[in-house]
């Protein structure tokens, strides 16, 4: 047995023993996954243990490494873990920004000790983070941001206003981008920072969202203290911190215009019935489902294809720019048929009949994939920009 | 005839946007919503729509209506599109007075359309069963007993269910799932016993309810028309519903097209307004492009229904399908073009999705109504 057949062969041993059967389901929607924090939201108690368990052998962020909380494992092991966890359909043990968005950036920009603090509690889901990047004036154009911050000696004084920060009112601590000059251009003077949502001066207004629920809020920072030490990078240079994070939070949101295990297609036979031949009885349907599932397909491809030329060393090429605009119109491609398929049922909003509203509920916030992490317009005008070299 | 309104027409539009906005609009909707109102609609409202005259537009002058047709009407719900007006006029008097007018006997018209057109009674009509709109496959039954029928099945999606006094109900008497033949539409009162009306909580947040019969008799006057051969009837009840229901769809995408474009005039990033961007400017324009089609088909089906035109099922598959894509695209690119204002609740924008995908599934969908478009075209 060579060493990745026995790390396979251990991996598979030790989830087959320490993953609970209620965590070998996959999550019902958005609420039921466990994103920890000081005071975390559990819809079932068993996401606790399992997130423990795995934090402990440092699998909630497989590829950090040790000394961070990280699992230390490389790709190849990495990519076994997943292919055992998904064999028995085990859910992953915690998701969230700090893993998802905030460590990849202190881990290329942070220092050792920003990383000694930071990182350990994001993987075994201490402390929970949320972005505070858009502001009223600030969406699209975010290097327009206005929240300043005025250096104080060891720490800065923030004053502003963020909006659509997603969670600020559960998350523990933000990372923030603040103006600390106002000299240069509008992508000089902008530096990263962390700190406390605890801290005095802090205060959120959740808004309700077209789904029902409020995830996202607006910050205000009324002389809110925040230490130098926890300034990311060089002071002024937050940018390119900010712009390196939006890659990692992009790959995230893309991710859900992976497919479904059960397809479209699927639901709409059981739903809507065959022909006499076995086909879809609705042909136009029958047409529109065929569409999706084979851009779906070839976007699978797309991203397996790109993660093999990275692995091959071949650098991260040009068509990982379409990724997010892709696998969001995808993802809304197929909340927009889970409707048509659905019918009656899915029109549903509240009560068990409809099972609370899930398929209009998940229906709505999918509208929003295409706007948060960069609208699907700015990925457009990137890849025009950037990739093809067309003139502004 | 010519595809513009008289005179009388627009002065009727125009009270109805009037009315509409200042009693039954956005923030009538929002009220009632956020109460829980378990009917979904006012009734000092809808009394005040009444006096007006309004539930009489399509109901013939013979029957106390005001006979003026259902260009009039699709007038006035256009104006409940834009408003997102919470009102019964699409369950009782676009469905309701329609399906009693079509289905019904002499004396049966005699006895309510006087009430309907009034705006006393209200008249819902109990057709969906699945989860899809497919009226050939009503399961419901209804088996002859000594001095009538007796009911067993369920409905649901029946409009104003609530609120209705009286329900149209479709059933079968003879024939199997999938057959046209054999279907009976039948006039049962609210309160009569083994009948069960519960409310169904859609997100659009209007009144709807879903039906249940156990062992429901009801004598052999309820038969409209002729036990076993509802179906022409049933049949262009729903194309004017669907026509109805266009008209509809058309108010509902304007008003979000014209939402989208104010803050496309307003709302600025890069030092410029976001309507400067020809990314958007296009789509804008092309949107519009595709609302000037959509009226066109609206009014052209409209005119069919009042002037008794053999192609009206082919029109109204026709108005419906199109109407069904051009809000789906309206209400997407509205909320796209927002940002994320656009995924807020205190927002408009969000009402207008919800309203559109509820309206696009009733009496068929946009893959219902262009299939039905293509085998009407003969392919
Ligand atoms: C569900 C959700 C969660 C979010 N969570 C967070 C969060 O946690 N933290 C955070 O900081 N932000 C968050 N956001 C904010 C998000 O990043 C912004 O909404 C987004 O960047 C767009 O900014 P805006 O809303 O101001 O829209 P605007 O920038 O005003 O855009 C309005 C419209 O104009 C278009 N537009 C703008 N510029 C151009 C151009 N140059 N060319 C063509 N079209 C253009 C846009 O694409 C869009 O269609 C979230 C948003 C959503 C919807
Ligand atoms: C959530 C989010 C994620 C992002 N992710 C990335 C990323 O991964 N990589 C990346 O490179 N960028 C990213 N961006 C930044 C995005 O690329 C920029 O917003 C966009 O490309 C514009 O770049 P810019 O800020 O440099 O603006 P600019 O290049 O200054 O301008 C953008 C547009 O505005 C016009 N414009 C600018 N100034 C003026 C003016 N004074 N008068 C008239 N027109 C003007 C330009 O012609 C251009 O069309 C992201 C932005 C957001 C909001």
């Amino acid at each position: 047995m060579n060493n990745l057949e026995q790390f396979r062969a251990e991996t598979r041993a030790w989830l087959e023993e320490n993953c609970p059967l209620s965590m070998r389901e996959p999550v019902s929607g958005f609420e039921d996954i466990y994103t920890g924090g000081r005071h975390p939201e559990v819809a079932h108690p068993d996401q606790q243990v399992w997130c423990e368990r795995m934090a402990q052998r440092g699998w909630t962020v497989p590829q950090w490494p040790r000394e961070y909380g990280g699992g230390g494992l490389g790709k190849e092991e990495a990519k076994v873990l997943q292919q055992e966890m998904a064999r028995i359909n085990a859910r992953r043990p915690l998701d969230s920004f700090g893993i998802s968005m905030l460590g990849p950036a202190l881990l290329h920009f942070g220092n050792e000790e920003q990383k000694l603090e930071h990182l350990p509690p994001i993987a075994c889901g201490e402390i929970r983070w949320c972005q505070g990047y858009s502001e009223p004036n600030a969406g699209s154009d975010l290097a327009s941001l206005q929240t300043r911050a005025e250096d104080q000696g060891d720490h800065y004084i923030i004053n502003g206003q963020k909006v659509w920060t997603s969670y600020a009112d559960k998350a523990d601590w933000i990372f923030c981008l603040v103006r600390t000059d106002n000299s240069g251009s509008k992508h000089e003077g902008i530096s990263f920072i962390l700190f406390d949502m605890a801290s005095p001066g802090v205060t959120t207004r959740p808004i309700r969202l077209i789904s029902g629920s409020s995830p996202f809020c607006e910050t205000f920072f009324d002389n809110v203290k925040a230490y130098k030490r926890n300034l990311v990078g060089e002071e002024g240079k937050g940018w390119t911190i900010a712009k390196y994070l939006l890659t990692h939070e992009r790959e995230m949101i893309s991710g859900f215009g992976a497919a479904p295990k059960k397809s479209v297609g699927e639901s709409a036979l059981e739903i809507l019935g065959a022909d006499a031949s076995g086909r879809l009885a609705n042909g136009i349907l029958r047409q529109t489902i065929a569409q999706y599932q084979l851009d779906a397909l070839a976007f699978s491809a797309t991203m397996s294809r790109v993660g093999d030329e990275a692995k091959a060393g071949q650098g991260l090429g040009a068509a990982s720019s379409i990724f997010k605009y892709y696998g969001t119109e995808l993802n809304k491609r197929r909340n927009e048929l889970n409707m048509a398929v659905g019918g009656e049922p899915a029109l549903g909003w509240e009560g068990d009949v409809y099972d609370g509203g899930g398929t209009s509920r998940d229906w709505l916030r999918s509208k929003g994939n295409s706007i948060e992490g960069g609208t699907t317009e700015v990925q457009l005008n990137i890849i025009a920009k950037r990739v093809l070299g067309l003139p502004d | 005839m010519a595809l513009i309104l008289t005179e009388e027409e627009v002065m009727l539009r125009d009270s109805a946007a009037g009315l509409l906005a200042e009693k039954a609009g956005v923030p009538q909707l929002r009220a009632l919503r956020d109460a829980g109102d378990e009917l979904g609609f006012s009734r000092e409202v809808w009394r005040e729509i009444a006096e007006l005259g309004w539930p009489g537009i399509p109901v013939p002058e013979a029957y106390g209506g005001l006979g003026y047709g259902y260009t009039g009407l699709g007038l006035v719900l256009e104006q409940a599109g834009r408003q997102l007006s919470p009102t019964p006029l699409q369950s009782a008097v676009l469905v309701g007075a329609t399906a009693i007018n079509e289905l019904g006997t002499e004396a049966q018209k005699q006895a309510l359309l006087p009430a309907v057109a009034a705006g006393e009674i209200l008249v819902s009509l109990a057709l969906q069963e699945g989860p899809h709109h497919a009226p050939e496959h009503t399961a419901l039954v209804a088996t002859a007993a000594a001095d009538g029928f007796t009911l067993n099945g369920s409905k649901c999606l029946v409009l104003d269910g609530l609120a209705a006094d009286h329900f149209v109900v479709i059933a079968r008497t003879a024939g199997a799932a999938g057959e046209t033949e054999g279907l009976t539409a039948l006039l049962v009162p609210a309160g009569v016993p083994g009948l069960t009306v519960e409310r169904r909580s859609l997100v659009d947040s209007r009144g709807v309810a879903a039906l249940r019969f156990i062992n429901v008799a009801v004598g052999a006057d309820a038969v409209m028309g002729e036990a076993g051969a509802a179906w022409p009837g049933l049949s262009r009840t729903l194309d004017i519903a669907n026509v109805g229901l266009a008209s509809e769809l058309l108010g509902l995408a304007t008003r979000a097209f014209e939402l989208t474009v104010a803050y496309l005039k307003e709302r600025k990033q890069f030092g410029k307004v976001i309507g400067s961007f020809q990314g958007l400017q296009h789509r804008a324009a092309e949107l519009f492009a595709e609302l000037e089609l959509a009226r066109s088909i609206v009014l052209q089906a409209l005119q069919a229904i009042d002037a008794n035109d053999p192609d009206l099922p082919k029109l109204a598959s026709a108005a419906k399908a199109k109407l069904c894509e051009v809000a789906q695209r309206a209400t997407n690119e509205g909320i796209q073009m927002h940002g994320g204002i656009g995924m807020t609740d205190e927002y408009d924008i969000g009402l207008y999705i919800k309203r559109a995908r509820v309206v696009q599934h009733c009496f068929g969908d946009y893959n219902y109504h262009l299939d039905r478009f293509a085998r009407l075209s003969g392919f």
